[in-house]
């Protein structure tokens, strides 16, 4: 495919290594020659040195024969206003990078007037990838949907718990608020259950539901308490933001150190059950008042890995039961780390670099169909698929009891404006809905796929 | 300051006394009554002094935060001054010291009275007292900005803050004016309803609007020398309890609900914690008034009349509560220093004062425990500033010397504790009845001179809320610049 990438940032270079990679023709726009001079030196990749929000730089990058534009400058409004312009322009996708929180929250309002395919907001992708971590100890794997609003859980089914040795209508007082189960595995075998399917003990359940209802739906069934939880987050960055945000909403204590008493400020009156503590965190006699050696998680999140190797190894010393996370922002010397006795890292860089990735796949496999983007479940013996309907199709506008579905196949979930349903007989599919569809077959790349 | 700019508005305040005097003529000429001629004549010199001081614009029309607190505060006291003229005059008062307490109080919507037989008053004179009430409810400043376009200059703001309840003053619309004007359309409004209520329920014309004019500004004067209990009607005083709750509610609320904006009336912690005293303490008095009252039904309607009353800080009364057990005493205290909400036309401490105050209280318990932790209070999902929980402490502080002070000051005339602590109680959050001499059956008219003056100016202070009555005492807010 022929991608412009707009910016050639850390982000923008990172995008344009790895599609590079995999085979894609790259055309890099930025006004800063240095910045240009930056990327890695292949043939595949072409640079204009200009601004990527005018016309003349994109007709100079052939934006009208391009698949895809990738927006990430350092500001959000330049972002957004190059892809209105590149897709007036002709080019079929854009992806902006949004970052201001605000912004993010106002998106859904008007992605389609900007004619946007996607927004991503590295910060929060990280954030929701630490909360999955954090949030549910007790589950298997976790995956999300709708940006963030729709969780897809794996979780097993301990002896005792209320889901065994029934069907799974039998359970429907617990399986309520749009809880969905869509994949069972059982003996390394892989179910897509209808309503007289058999729970087991021993089982591994995958269900579909919105974040609230899946908390809830954890917490009743005995597999996490959050109750008396801390989690330490060691630098006050946008990161922290947002995971403070949902480790709060989760019922977990937060307590965040950052010595930028103007950021400090500001956390404070975002963040209304969060604490936050002025200070250095490197500075141990601190760390130990605030009891780092009594959380049940540590995360770094500062400026500078050195930091968050420093801090992170100190907090493993002092409290080994600890979850701690390091985040890591240098790729290159990452090999280093690997025998350092730290289990989690995370590079928000690599997960914006993925998540961006992840999409294009999807686009490449599937040109000019609706299907967006596909997550593996059951170690890839099945998968969710999420469809973004855009025109009118076989499938549309048709009872989903009057559609004739083809086997091992479960429409789990539908996004309508934001609002999350969870399909009955009577529902149907409309233009503008995002459809997410499970399914043991491979090679569905269309809507209508799913009929038989 | 700007002398020029405060005469200026001390003459516009003369002339609406004036023109609000000739509704007390009309009353007069009405019920046939000869004191109608003291309103014409007092009324109609006031408005031709007040016209010579407005007839010359001042050059510098910029209003500094200290011109609008000095203009506000000189403008309650010539207000008074002037208004309690043909009380005097007509010798429905003959002490002067007696008919400028008389009208303090019901400017600054107090409604303690020296009074002892207020029936035996002229009609006209009485409307006079109740329209006081009205006047200064809202405030006469706030009424002015409504109506006479660029009073102040470009930063008349400075005048509202003088005059309006609560630790902040904002204003949820650009214009200033348009602002004041809507504040005073929901308050006229609001008014207009209970007096129809009023009349529903059996009232004469004149009781309906002279009991809606003091529910509407929190006030407390009646009529009646039994005031609220003269009417022997549980609608009529429920009627007069449900608007004193109401009038002592943020106007702002009001113009939420007009704006139609929902979702930000429920984030107004103010306005639940202020409902939420209502409820509690009508039901705690209610239980402890049970062995008082035949029926659970009847301590009820007491307690909640009582309740809204003090709260609001109106203080009509329906019956004697001297009698009454010690801990729904306290109580009623306690109701009596709370107040209503800012933004409202009732006095007292204010709730909104009182949330701040206690969360700067969290604020540095939890700095103890974590001595760097930075911690941000809100009210309504948004930042106090520091300066304004600064002001807020000091605003505490003050109060509290207020209180002790003019309590030494007001124990010169020999009389018991309960009467002296509850009377200054009574007169700085502008509720009216304390206990003992004071009760709601009793009357201010046994106090000394010098004590009167005391009660005139904790009236004052309670009404302005502190600052800016004693900006004026401050030789340095007179220099020039």
């Amino acid at each position: 495919m022929d991608i412009i990438i707009v910016g050639s940032g850390r982000v923008g270079r990172t995008i344009a290594d790895h599609l590079n990679l995999e085979g894609h023709s790259i055309t890099v726009i930025d006004e800063d020659a240095h910045a240009l001079e930056k990327l890695p030196d292949t043939q595949n990749i072409m640079t204009i040195e200009g601004n990527g929000a005018t016309l003349s730089t994109l007709k100079e990058a052939n934006v009208s024969d391009c698949d895809l534009l990738i927006a990430v400058t350092a500001t959000d409004e330049l972002n957004l206003y190059t892809c209105l312009i590149a897709k007036n322009a002709g080019v079929k996708r854009t992806i902006a990078r949004v970052r201001n929180p605000q912004y993010t929250k106002d998106l859904p309002f008007v992605k389609d007037d900007l004619k946007l395919s996607l927004a991503i907001n590295p910060e929060l992708i990280c954030a929701k990838e630490l909360t999955r971590m954090l949030k549910f100890p007790g589950v298997e794997s976790m995956t999300t949907f709708a940006r963030g609003h729709i969780d897809l859980i794996k979780i097993k089914v301990e002896k005792g718990c209320v889901l065994a040795n029934k069907k799974v209508v039998q359970s429907s007082h617990i399986l309520k608020d749009g809880i969905r189960i869509c994949v069972v595995e059982r003996q390394g075998e892989c179910f897509i259950p209808n309503g007289d399917f058999v729970i087991e003990e021993g089982d591994y359940i995958s269900f579909i539901a919105p974040s609230k209802a899946a908390a809830k739906l954890l917490k009743s069934l005995g597999i996490v308490s959050n109750r008396g939880r801390t989690v330490m987050l060691l630098g006050g960055s946008r990161i922290a933001h947002y995971l403070a945000m949902d480790l709060c909403d989760a019922g977990i204590d937060v307590k965040i150190i950052d010595n930028d008493k103007e950021r400090c400020l500001e956390l404070s009156e975002a963040l209304d059950n969060a604490l936050i503590i002025y200070g250095d965190a490197m500075d141990q006699d601190l760390l130990l008042s605030e009891g780092i050696e009594h959380c049940s998680a540590v995360v770094a999140l500062m400026n500078t890995d050195e930091e968050n190797l420093v801090s992170s190894l100190y907090a493993k010393q002092v409290n080994p039961k600890a979850k701690v996370i390091t985040e890591i922002g240098n790729l290159k010397i990452s090999s280093v780390f690997e025998n350092l006795p730290l289990e989690t890292m995370i590079n928000p860089k690599k997960i914006t670099g993925e998540n961006i990735m992840r999409y294009v796949k999807a686009m490449h496999n599937s040109r000019d169909s609706e299907f967006e983007t596909v997550h593996p479940i059951a170690n890839g013996k099945a998968e969710a698929l999420e469809f973004r309907v855009r025109k009118d199709n076989l499938a549309t506008g048709i009872a989903l009891s009057g559609l004739d579905l083809k086997d091992d196949l479960q429409i789990a979930c539908i996004t309508r404006q934001g609002k999350m349903i969870i399909p009955k007989g009577s529902d149907s599919i409309e233009i503008g809905d995002t459809v997410i569809v499970v399914t043991k077959r491979k090679g569905l790349s269309d809507l209508e796929d799913i009929l038989r | 300051m700007n002398k020029r700019l405060i005469f200026y508005i001390l003459g516009w305040v003369l002339v609406i006394e004036g023109l609000c005097m000739q509704l007390s003529t009309i009353v007069g000429l009405i019920y046939k009554e000869s004191s109608f001629k003291y309103f014409l004549f007092i009324g109609l010199a006031i408005i031709v002094i007040g016209a010579l001081l407005v007839i010359k614009k001042p050059k510098n029309p910029t209003m500094q935060l200290k011109d609008g607190f000095a203009s506000t505060t000189l403008s309650w006291i010539v207000l008074s001054l002037a208004g309690c003229l043909p009380l005097f005059f007509s010798k429905a008062i003959p002490s002067f010291i007696d008919a400028f307490f008389e009208t303090v109080s019901g400017f600054t919507t107090t409604g303690s009275t020296i009074l002892t037989d207020i029936e035996s008053l002229d009609k006209c004179m009485l409307f006079w007292r109740s329209f006081s009430h009205f006047l200064g409810g809202m405030g006469v400043v706030v009424f002015l900005l409504a109506i006479i376009p660029k009073l102040g200059g470009n930063n008349s703001i400075n005048l509202m803050k003088a005059e309006s309840t609560g630790p902040s003053v904002g204003k949820s619309m650009p214009k200033l004016r348009t602002y004041a004007a809507l504040l005073y359309a929901i308050y006229v409004g609001f008014t207009a309803i209970e007096f129809v209520l009023l009349l529903l329920g059996g009232m004469n014309v004149f009781d309906a609007l002279t009991t809606a004019f003091a529910t509407a500004g929190t006030g407390g004067f009646s009529t009646y020398n039994a005031s609220i209990g003269h009417f022997e009607s549980t609608y009529l005083q429920t009627v007069v309890a449900v608007f004193m709750m109401l009038f002592g509610v943020n106007f702002y609320i009001y113009i939420l609900i007009l704006t139609r904006k929902f979702k930000q009336i429920l984030k107004s912690e103010e306005l639940f914690i202020y409902l939420g005293i209502v409820v509690g303490a009508t039901l705690a008095i209610a239980v402890n008034l049970l062995s008082y009252y035949d029926t659970f039904k009847e301590a009820l309607h007491q307690s909640f009349f009582y309740v809204t009353s003090i709260l609001s800080s109106t203080g009509f009364a329906i019956t004697d509560t001297n009698p009454w057990p010690a801990f729904s005493v306290v109580l009623i205290l306690i109701l009596t220093c709370i107040g209503a909400c800012a933004g409202s036309t009732g006095g007292g401490f204010k709730v909104s004062r009182i949330i701040i105050l206690c969360k700067e209280i969290k604020k540095e318990f939890m700095l103890i425990v974590h001595p760097r932790n930075i911690y941000t209070v809100k009210t309504d999902g948004k930042k106090v500033s520091h300066e304004v929980a600064r002001s807020v402490s000091v605003y505490l502080t003050i109060y509290v010397f207020i209180i002790v002070i003019t309590t030494v000051l007001i124990s010169f005339n020999g009389f018991d504790f309960t009467t002296n602590f509850t009377s200054v109680l009574a007169t700085l959050n502008n509720t009216g009845p304390g206990f003992s001499m004071v009760g709601s059956a009793g009357n201010y008219s046994e106090f000394s001179t010098f004590s009167k003056i005391v009660f005139c100016f904790n009236m004052l202070a309670g009404r302005l809320e502190l600052y800016p009555l004693l900006l004026i005492f401050i030789p340095q807010a007179w220099k020039k610049n």
